[in-house]
């Protein structure tokens, strides 16, 4: 179990307030991520739900029970950290088993499930080792473990895969997929990397400011961006977002089109410009397009490899169905 | 930089420096294993030539050795416990925000800079004087009769003035080692149910340990030669005669300098041994 309900949770520093009235809904097994800009509150936010900081106003219940007062520890969730935070004179095996340890658990038990946790995370071999001799993947897996052991009712992940290589981030972000399949447990995963939150999860929420831009599955957000910030921050390259004339003629303030929903042509097109940078990924190729007389760049995504340069003229149409319209709040119109 | 040109240039110019700190150190010490070979006494007939060993066995078969050893690492144990426990919950005191904060830490450390004499003067005469002292008013107002320190409770009054002017260091360097500990671990520790308690034996005292020793180390080689305190409370009367001060009546009060030398010799291999730990861990600290 693990449903975590929040209700007009405020958040001050003093005078500033981080987090203005927020409601929020997370079902149990759900796979949340809270992502936007840094700054925006986020890690704030799972600090609250943690009970790591106090709220200010408002209420937090957990599977139903009122978790406002409650402390951290009786929450029943396992956190990890962006650094890790692990115990550097302990063993990997002490490391895991601290929680149990804590909890004054019967030994039997502890080492039962130090050996599953260990086998699911492939760390087996390395349970007499400290944490200083191990990679940062390694590390990580043992953060895991030691939320694991614990049968939490949620996860939270506080930006967990910032401190590894791009490569490894990779391998990681799967492994904690596969793992939230496995066990079906509520988590909550806080990143400003929107390639991890379309990848992983079930529910997004962004957030800006303290403010909840919007909530829904990646596609609902990738589809229907309730705004101009959502648009711009879903999405890789992000959207472009034309202001002026062409907006106008299209019936909004701002008319959104994402890269990938523009076709290019060497002769025809609705819109004209100059090649400036062309990338070359193979899979794709991403041209930031400039003199287009619309914004000062477009990016436009061609599929495979298009033989445009820099300094080519080079016509674009945008697919129709596929423009986003905003109006002069930047709020989507419908 | 580190051309071949540059690095002789540095050597050349280190040099110097480097004979400068060879011959203050080598100067005394050979005079000092010179002397304690021979009998030497400087009013009853000067340098009177060679003795082998004997003021070696001397010195450690005189009744007041064992004492002396006994005193000094009576002083040394106390000290140290006294130092460490309370530096811990101070530095953990001081880590804390509070209004004032650099003030607080100057005035905490401020006892480090009076100098031994005169911190054992002002302990002797404003605080343990048994008429007029701090301590004796105290005693009075509460209908006591005063303590007269430094004869009924010698040793303790020496522990209680040297752990004053030492635990401004033990705090120094044990704050240090608290500000580095990382914030997220006592969090995690937290999240996964520690007490208070249980996140400092566990987390925070673990993570003090190489500072603890280091603390232990540096003080033991100073402690050892803990002479001025001695000198000015008690003159080494009432069982404070420490090893250090052993070696200044042996050739002072006793004007015997080869026995006093010969007692030197043991408390350098002594200290030796000490800075030879000290190194080794300072050294493993720096990987």
């Amino acid at each position: 179990m693990g449903q975590i309900t929040l209700q007009k949770v405020t958040k001050s520093f003093g005078d500033v307030e981080v987090i203005p009235p927020l409601d929020l809904d997370i079902q149990d097994g759900e796979f949340t991520v809270f992502v936007g800009p840094s700054g925006c509150g986020k890690s704030t936010l799972l600090r609250l739900i943690a009970g790591l900081e106090d709220i200010t106003s408002g209420h937090i219940s957990i599977d139903g029970n009122d978790a406002t007062d409650i402390p951290p520890a009786k929450r029943g969730l396992a956190m990890v950290f962006q650094s890790y935070a692990l115990y550097p004179h302990m063993s990997v095996r002490k490391n895991i088993a601290f929680p149990m340890r804590m909890a004054k658990m019967d030994q039997a038990e502890q080492d039962r499930r130090i050996e599953q946790a260990a086998a699911a995370l492939n760390l087996t071999d390395y349970l007499d080792r400290r944490p200083g001799q191990l990679s940062g993947g390694q590390r990580q897996r043992v953060a895991i473990g030691r939320a694991i052991v614990r049968e939490p009712a949620a996860f939270l992940f506080d930006e967990p895969l910032s401190n590894l290589d791009a490569a490894l981030r990779v391998g990681m972000r799967m492994e904690i997929s596969e793992l939230h399949k496995k066990l079906a447990t509520t988590m909550i995963y806080v990143t400003h990397d929107q390639v991890e939150a379309m990848t992983m999860a079930d529910k997004i929420v962004v957030l800006r400011a303290g403010h909840i831009e919007q909530v829904g599955s990646p596609l609902e957000l990738y589809r229907n961006p309730r705004n101009t910030f959502v648009a711009g921050f879903i999405g890789s390259p992000k959207m472009n977002l034309i202001e002026g004339e062409e907006a106008a003629k299209n019936g909004g303030h701002t008319l959104g089109i994402r890269p990938e929903h523009i076709d290019v042509s060497a002769t025809e097109g609705q819109w004209q410009g100059t090649v400036g940078v062309a990338e070359h990924l193979g899979s794709d190729t991403f041209f930031h397009v400039h003199q287009t007389g619309l914004t000062d760049t477009i990016t436009v995504r061609a599929p495979g490899e298009v033989s445009f340069r820099h300094g080519d003229t080079i016509y674009m149409t945008p697919r129709t169905e596929q423009l986003h319209r905003f109006d002069d709040k930047g709020l989507r119109i419908a | 930089m580190a051309t071949k040109a540059s690095r002789s240039a540095a050597r050349v110019m280190m040099a110097p420096a480097v004979v400068l700190l060879l011959g203050w150190m080598l100067v005394p010490l050979i005079m000092t294993l010179w002397f304690s070979f021979r009998t030497y006494l400087p009013l009853r007939g000067g340098d009177q030539g060679w003795t082998g060993f004997d003021n070696y066995v001397r010195f450690v078969t005189s009744s007041s050795f064992w004492p002396a050893i006994s005193t000094t690492l009576v002083l040394l144990i106390g000290v140290l416990t006294i130092t460490i426990v309370f530096g811990i919950l101070l530095a953990i005191l001081l880590d804390q925000p509070m209004w004032g904060q650099g003030v607080v830490r100057i005035l905490v450390i401020a006892p480090f800079f009076v100098m031994p004499t005169v911190s054992a003067l002002v302990w002797k005469n404003i605080f343990m004087d048994p008429t007029n002292g701090l301590l004796a008013h105290l005693w009075r107002f509460f209908g006591a009769d005063s303590v007269s320190w430094l004869s009924d409770a010698p040793m303790v009054s020496l522990i209680m003035i040297v752990s004053w002017q030492w635990l401004p260091f033990a705090t120094l360097i044990l704050l240090t080692a608290i500000q580095s500990l990382d914030g997220e671990q006592m969090e995690a520790a937290e999240m996964d149910g520690a007490s208070v308690l249980s996140r400092f034996f566990y987390i925070a005292l673990p993570h003090l340990s190489r500072a603890i020793t280091i603390v232990i180390l540096i003080q033991t080689i100073f402690l050892l030669a803990i002479f001025a305190e001695i000198f000015v409370t008690t003159g080494g009367a009432f069982g404070t005669r420490t090893l250090s001060y052993l070696i200044f009546q042996r050739v002072l009060e006793s004007q015997n300098i080869g026995l006093g030398s010969a007692g030197g010799v043991y408390a350098i291999i002594l200290a030796n041994i000490v800075a030879i730990f000290l190194m080794r861990i300072v050294g493993k600290n720096l990987d």
